[in-house]
């Protein structure tokens, strides 16, 4: 591609699977929102973990214990340097951004109290809605909804009016999985702040296309799954300011999280490794280290200014179809387009392109709330990446013609 | 006809095809000319479970046979309900319950035989063998 920075054939090369095919055709993976493809340089470091220095981390005296722990540990301040967090005792390891979620929403039932208010934005995902209803269930505290527009962005006046006294948290993603929009965190956190409430931002959709400054955000949590972001499933994080985390009890009790147990009491270690019981994912924790390397030797302004060109590309070529209804339509987005054909249901396109060989995500986006805001029973998402091309796009837009010459 | 001929019959019909874009098409004409099912049955009580598309299904004994009528918002689930209708309607229950249906396998839909396919194909055999194991009870 020579309008752009990126050398996308070079980067292609990195990921075998994109040179696979689907029913006996080259495969188009559109699907990156849910999850994204790992590069070669990710898998070798998962492959040289188990072969060389496989090891349980943070309690033995050998030699490959001490070399898996270093390079965990490393993970972590590579981590750390990435999102611009003051120290490594604020990020925890974990599953990823619903174990985050649900870690955080455990901790904050012993905080909260009956009366209390959580809003969460209209747009989340249901990992960022069901874990608060279950703590406002335990806690006695009232779910508020920060309503959005017909565009998908949020209405940040009635966010303002919703903000009181009595308000504890606000839960909002940086960016909607199923739209794809980016939501002015910053003023979010802000405004919360000035009624004293805490404020966590789900990143699971932004990590692998915005660099979050979290020091500069001044956001109270904020969680990752590696897995967006060319990192292995199984292992995420969650960022917490060290003076949440210190109030927080801990989440699971096991190895690793102590510091000294009797039969009469625990004293639970410091940070981060209070919220660390058990043998963590080592690999999935290095491997996430790779990742993170991989996407900044690309260079994330580089990926921001091509993905935005694929966005612009498909949108326009996708709106050329007659009938094609694009939800989502925010001023500013990540490549996401969520969209319909009029009178066709999103499974019937999704299962045309599945056997096009074009990988696509059809149905609610486990985001029902936003399907029922938009009247509709779900859609048909693709999503992109920076080692999507303009054929590709080309591709999914012959696709959808395809399916709707097909199924009209 | 048993269902074994109906299911040869059906078997025979998708033989005709080169690929699976002209099987599919054909399942999409089947399911656009399946009967509706009766508004009044289209009730949550009769969704199937496990679908990404909404599917109705309501059966009724005449005499000692089943009759299924089915309904979807998606076009090409539709088009697989139909051929299931199609192999099991006005069959009885006994029958049905112990029919297979290695015939989807034949007929080059097995991707949709996944347990985790989206559209629940699974969940629909199950579905018409439940009717029939109910009306089976009523019926003995």
């Amino acid at each position: 591609m020579q309008d752009t920075a990126l050398d996308i054939q070079t980067i292609r090369k990195d990921f075998p699977i994109l040179s696979r095919e689907v029913y006996g055709r080259p495969l188009v993976y559109l699907d990156n929102a849910a999850t994204s493809q790992t590069p070669r340089q990710v898998l070798d470091v998962i492959v040289d973990y188990y072969s060389r220095y496989n090891a349980n981390i943070h309690r033995g005296v050998h030699a490959l214990s001490q070399e898996a722990t270093d390079a965990y540990e490393l993970a972590r301040k590579k981590i750390q340097l990435h999102f611009n967090i003051g120290s490594t005792k604020e990020i925890i390891f974990t599953s990823g951004t619903t174990h985050s979620i649900n870690l955080v929403a455990n901790g904050f039932s012993s905080i909260l109290k009956a009366g209390d208010e959580v809003l969460v934005s209209a747009m989340e995902h249901h990992s960022n809605i069901v874990p608060w209803q279950m703590l406002c269930e335990r806690t006695g505290a009232i779910l508020k909804v920060i309503p959005m527009s017909q565009d998908g962005e949020l209405l940040m006046d009635n966010y303002r009016e919703l903000l009181s006294g009595n308000t504890r948290l606000v839960f909002c993603n940086h960016v909607s999985n199923a739209l794809g929009t980016i939501n002015p965190i910053k003023e979010i956190i802000d405004e919360a702040h000035k009624v004293g409430a805490a404020v966590l931002v789900d990143g699971a959709q932004s990590a692998a296309h915005i660099r979050a400054d979290l020091q500069e955000l001044n956001v109270d949590f904020y969680t990752v799954s590696a897995h967006k972001m060319c990192g292995p499933t199984g292992i995420g994080i969650l960022y917490g300011k060290e003076e949440w985390l210190q109030k927080l009890p801990p989440y699971q009790g096991g190895g690793e999280m102590i510091a000294e147990v009797t039969f009469e009491k625990t004293t639970y270690a410091d940070l981060p490794h209070k919220f660390e019981a058990g043998t963590p994912n080592i690999a999935g924790g290095i491997a996430f280290g790779a990742a993170i390397d991989y996407l900044n030797n690309i260079g994330f302004d580089a990926i921001e200014a091509y993905e935005n060109e694929l966005l612009e590309y498909a949108t326009a070529s996708l709106l050329a179809i007659d009938g094609l209804k694009i939800y989502g339509t925010s001023k500013r987005k990540t490549s996401v387009i969520s969209f319909n054909l009029e009178g066709i249901h999103p499974y019937d396109v999704g299962t045309i392109l599945d056997k096009l060989g074009i990988a696509v995500r059809t149905g609610h986006h486990c985001a029902q709330p936003i399907m029922d805001f938009f009247g509709i029973p779900g859609t048909i998402r693709a999503s992109f990446s920076f080692y999507n091309t303009k054929e590709e796009v080309d591709t999914l837009v012959a696709g959808v013609i395809k399916a709707r010459e097909m199924l009209l | 006809m048993t269902i074994e001929d109906i299911q040869a019959e059906i078997v025979d019909e998708f033989s005709m095809f080169d690929d699976w874009m002209q099987r599919y098409e054909y399942m999409i004409e089947l399911g656009k000319s399946l009967p509706l099912i009766e508004e009044q049955y289209k009730t949550e009580d009769n969704i199937i479970k496990g679908c990404q598309s909404k599917v109705w299904v309501h059966a009724e004994l005449e005499d000692d046979k089943l009759v299924f009528t089915a309904d979807s918002d998606a076009i090409i689930t539709k088009g697989i309900i139909a051929i299931l209708i199609r192999a099991f309607s006005g069959q009885k229950p006994k029958d049905i319950i112990e029919a297979d249906t290695d015939f989807i396998d034949e007929i080059g839909l097995k991707e949709h035989l996944s347990p985790t396919r989206a559209n629940g194909l699974v969940s629909m055999i199950k579905q018409l063998k439940l009717y029939a194991v109910a009306y089976q009870t009523q019926l003995s």
